[in-house]
């Protein structure tokens, strides 16, 4: 009856740097071209100081608000430990969780004033059980050469999610949104990624 | 056409250029900064401009509109409020060629010194304003501001805000309007544009009419849209709010307001009598309310239970209009309980050693809107006050009058070079003319950094990145008066502590100027340090703890007791992030023990 139940909220989160919002943005590109309606807003205002980055995504056939509500989240992304933790109030009992294993200490844990949270993966694996996925995103893009494309590897972990998407089309974004000496690289990220999804369970 | 997902910010733009705008000026503010940026780098028939501050961007936009071509100001909220000598009076004028300012409002206070409301503007300046919801109306709406300015001879405000600015929805393009060549400055029209009493208190007349006109064309906008579904419960929104409503409420019916001012009386009367009970939700000031209510109608419920503070979200709206059936989520860990991420200086940023230096001399430091505000949380604690752009300047003149010469030496202000362009030259002409002897420091990070890097009249470089001439603010402070006027390096911390004491001790104005500090993050300007790269001896470090009152995202305290190789015991060590370090050398200067040293950068 409420056509607002179609709609598929993906809240991403990280901290400024690590590429949350390129990643939104080949989201955005993926599920527009296979015919969704999508909103995507961001809070990054003074994300380039090393402040928090989040991004709320969503799909489906018509999008009302661009802001997800909060406990409504289906699939959170998180690039970083602590920025995971903080939003796990926000996912859906049912929700999935794609973390990625990297600590990025803030100014208080950096002046030994507060300790940064101990288990993260533990704790959502208790609250998600067998939906939390904490990925290696950091070496794999490591090996892959650079650090940089860690926010691609999480991108081809969540596309695992969505079988029926053609995989074309995040390739295709990926070409679209990066410069071209970086899409082989990006390229072969999204594959890791989504195979760091198939040696899970 | 193809549908786009694309930026709030970015589909204004794009509509700018589409109506055919000519002259397109602002001054960066979060969340408005994207649309000037994006003019300039994708539609290149705009003539497109960094103005020093949002007065001047308005002053240049109208001055295009008085010669016939099409223009526009964009500014955020607060920029407004500079801008509002010009707003009340262009109000008066009318316009000739459309002139549109675009508002952007920031609700929740993202990175803004307050959380006003910016639809105040439109009901004083007595001039429209629109609200688009999402980017597709964000589009739309420009392009009609265009029309309707023209059409009414009048300014019309589009208020954005963050949600709306910042979002990326899907927009489908409509037709392109070839930009008509200008009409040009015609003196015969003196009486219309120049606002001497006699020609205002004819104006005026005419600025009431063109209300009454705009009410009535209100009721016939088709951007204000009455969706009549079940009546028993109807909303009346705009903007972000109406979707955030249709989200929890999409089976009721719904007045979404595209115009914000004037109202639609006739269409509001007509939705007060088909809808039994008539709910307002807005985001920030009853700002509907309380013209509905002078109208006569009594909502069944407004800011009653709607926050009427920060930004609202679907389940703010949900939890205050469903209040029981709001399913609050489950808490499985207590947000409060972990460490929050706050923003912090840059690693290597040259206002880390100064606001040290300051810190350590004690000062009082009246502040201003830039990163360097950032200064203000512990550890570095050395800016005590900010409130909006030059006022740091004037305050610490005002201050020091106030305490006369026991403040001689205590007291400063610190403003960086944009700001100081925007606002600043009055106030430092003003402690000169008015026997003053504050200290203005002007930290010279050469371009806007807060706003993500824009040009100003003391980068040398256009909105184009085209050079032109860098102001000079040693001459700058001759010119208005300022004798003393000192050049400081301020990674040089003993000695910029030096310069800073004996100029705030001076009993007559100073200019202190930090140069060859760019932003770290600024490219075109990289700054060469010695060593790129520090780390700490283990060995040596004693665990003092001192190099983290910087409060660099590089340097941080690992726990664990045992004692350095000279025999003094500690509870931990500091290290040094190599990923992170720029090699500022500010941190060796702080160690006493000799413990941080360059290393070679293995890459």
């Amino acid at each position: 009856m409420n056509e607002n139940e179609k709609v598929t909220n993906i809240f991403l989160s990280g901290v400024g740097g690590q590429g949350a919002i390129l990643a939104s943005n080949i989201l955005a590109e993926v599920f527009l071209n296979s015919g969704y309606d999508v909103k995507k807003a961001e809070v990054h205002g003074m994300a380039q100081r090393g402040g928090e980055v989040t991004t709320h995504f969503r799909f489906g056939k018509k999008v009302y608000s661009p802001l997800i509500k909060h406990g409504d989240v289906d699939f959170l992304v998180s690039f970083e430990l602590l920025e995971a933790i903080r939003y796990i109030n926000w996912v859906k009992p049912e929700g999935r969780v794609i973390i990625n294993n990297q600590m990025v200490f803030p100014p208080a844990v950096n002046l030994g004033l507060r300790e940064y949270p101990k288990d993260v993966g533990e704790t959502f694996k208790k609250y998600f059980k067998g939906n939390a996925y904490i990925i290696n995103g950091q070496d794999i893009a490591k090996n892959l050469g650079s650090l940089q494309s860690a926010n691609v590897v999480l991108v081809g972990a969540l596309s695992s999610f969505f079988p029926g998407l053609k995989e074309e089309l995040f390739l295709e974004a990926v070409k679209g949104l990066l410069a071209s000496k970086l899409h082989d690289l990006n390229i072969k990220a999204f594959y890791e990624g989504k195979k760091a999804m198939e040696r899970k369970d | 056409m193809k549908k786009q997902i694309m930026q709030g910010n970015a589909a204004i733009a794009r509509a700018a250029s589409d109506a055919g705008v000519k002259v397109a000026a602002a001054y960066p503010g979060t969340p408005s900064s994207e649309i000037l940026r994006d003019i300039a780098n994708t539609y290149p028939e705009i003539f497109s401009e960094w103005a020093p501050n949002e007065k001047v961007a308005l002053e240049v936009a109208s001055g295009a509109s008085f010669a016939g071509a099409r223009a526009l100001a964009c500014m955020k909220h607060v920029g407004l409020n500079v801008a509002a000598d010009p707003l009340m009076t262009l109000a008066y004028t009318g316009v000739k060629g459309g002139l549109v300012i675009l508002v952007a409002d920031d609700p929740y206070s993202h990175s803004s010194q307050n959380e006003q409301d910016s639809r105040h503007w439109t009901r004083f300046g007595k001039v429209p304003m629109l609200e688009p919801g999402d980017s597709q109306e964000c589009y739309d709406f420009v392009k009609i501001a265009f029309d309707l300015s023209e059409q009414f001879d009048s300014l019309v405000l589009v208020r954005s805000e963050t949600r709306v600015s910042h979002s990326d929805t899907v927009v489908e393009f409509g037709e392109r309007v070839e930009p008509a060549e200008p009409a040009g400055l015609d003196r015969k029209e003196w009486q219309k544009y120049v606002m001497v009493p006699m020609n205002v208190r004819a104006a005026r007349i005419k600025v009431e009419e063109r209300i009454r006109k705009l009410e009535a064309f209100a009721d016939e906008f088709k951007h204000n849209k009455m969706e009549l579904k079940d009546t028993k419960i109807g909303f009346i929104s705009s903007g972000v709010t109406y979707n955030y409503t249709k989200e929890i409420f999409p089976e009721w019916s719904s007045l979404k307001l595209g115009m914000v001012w004037p109202l639609p009386k006739k269409m509001i009367a007509e939705f007060f009598e088909k809808v039994e009970k008539v709910v307002i939700v807005e985001e920030l000031d009853p700002f509907f309310e309380t013209e509905i209510r002078a109208m006569g109608y009594k909502p069944f419920r407004g800011k009653d239970v709607i926050p009427v503070m920060y930004e609202l979200s679907p389940d703010i709206i949900e939890k205050a209009l469903k209040g029981n059936e709001y399913r609050e989520p489950e808490t499985r860990v207590k947000p409060e309980d972990l460490p929050r991420r706050p923003p912090n200086l840059c690693a290597g940023c040259s206002h880390r050693p100064l606001f040290y230096a300051l810190n350590r001399l004690g000062a009082f430091v009246f502040g201003d809107i830039g990163c360097y505000t950032l200064a203000a949380a512990p550890p570095l604690s050395a800016i005590h006050t900010t409130v909006c752009m030059g006022a740091g300047v004037a305050q610490a003149h005002g201050a020091m009058k106030a305490l006369g010469k026991e403040a001689l030496g205590k007291v400063c202000s610190v403003l960086g070079d944009s700001t100081f362009l925007h606002n600043g030259l009055t106030p430092l002409m003003d402690i000169v003319y008015n026997k003053g002897n504050a200290t203005t420091i002007v930290v010279d990070n050469r371009i806007t950094a807060m706003t993500g890097q824009q040009e100003h009249p003391g980068t040398g470089f256009t909105i184009k990145g085209e050079p032109t001439y860098m102001v000079d603010y040693e001459q700058i402070g001759r010119a208005l008066g300022v004798k003393s006027i000192r050049n400081v390096d301020p990674y040089n911390i003993a000695e910029t502590m030096e310069v800073l004491k004996e100029e705030m001790d001076k009993d007559e104005p100073s200019l202190v100027l930090c140069v060859d500090a760019p932003c770290v993050l600024l490219r075109r300007e990289k700054k060469q340090f010695e060593y790129t790269l520090y780390a700490i001896d283990e060995d040596k470090c004693r665990g003092c703890k001192i190099c983290l009152n910087i409060n660099c995202p590089a340097i941080s305290w690992h726990e664990g007791a045992g004692e350095s190789t000279d025999g003094h015991k500690r509870k931990g060590t500091v290290r040094i992030n190599p990923d992170q370090c720029v090699g500022c050398r500010v941190c060796q200067q702080l160690c006493k023990f000799e413990s941080i040293k360059p290393v070679k950068k293995s890459q």
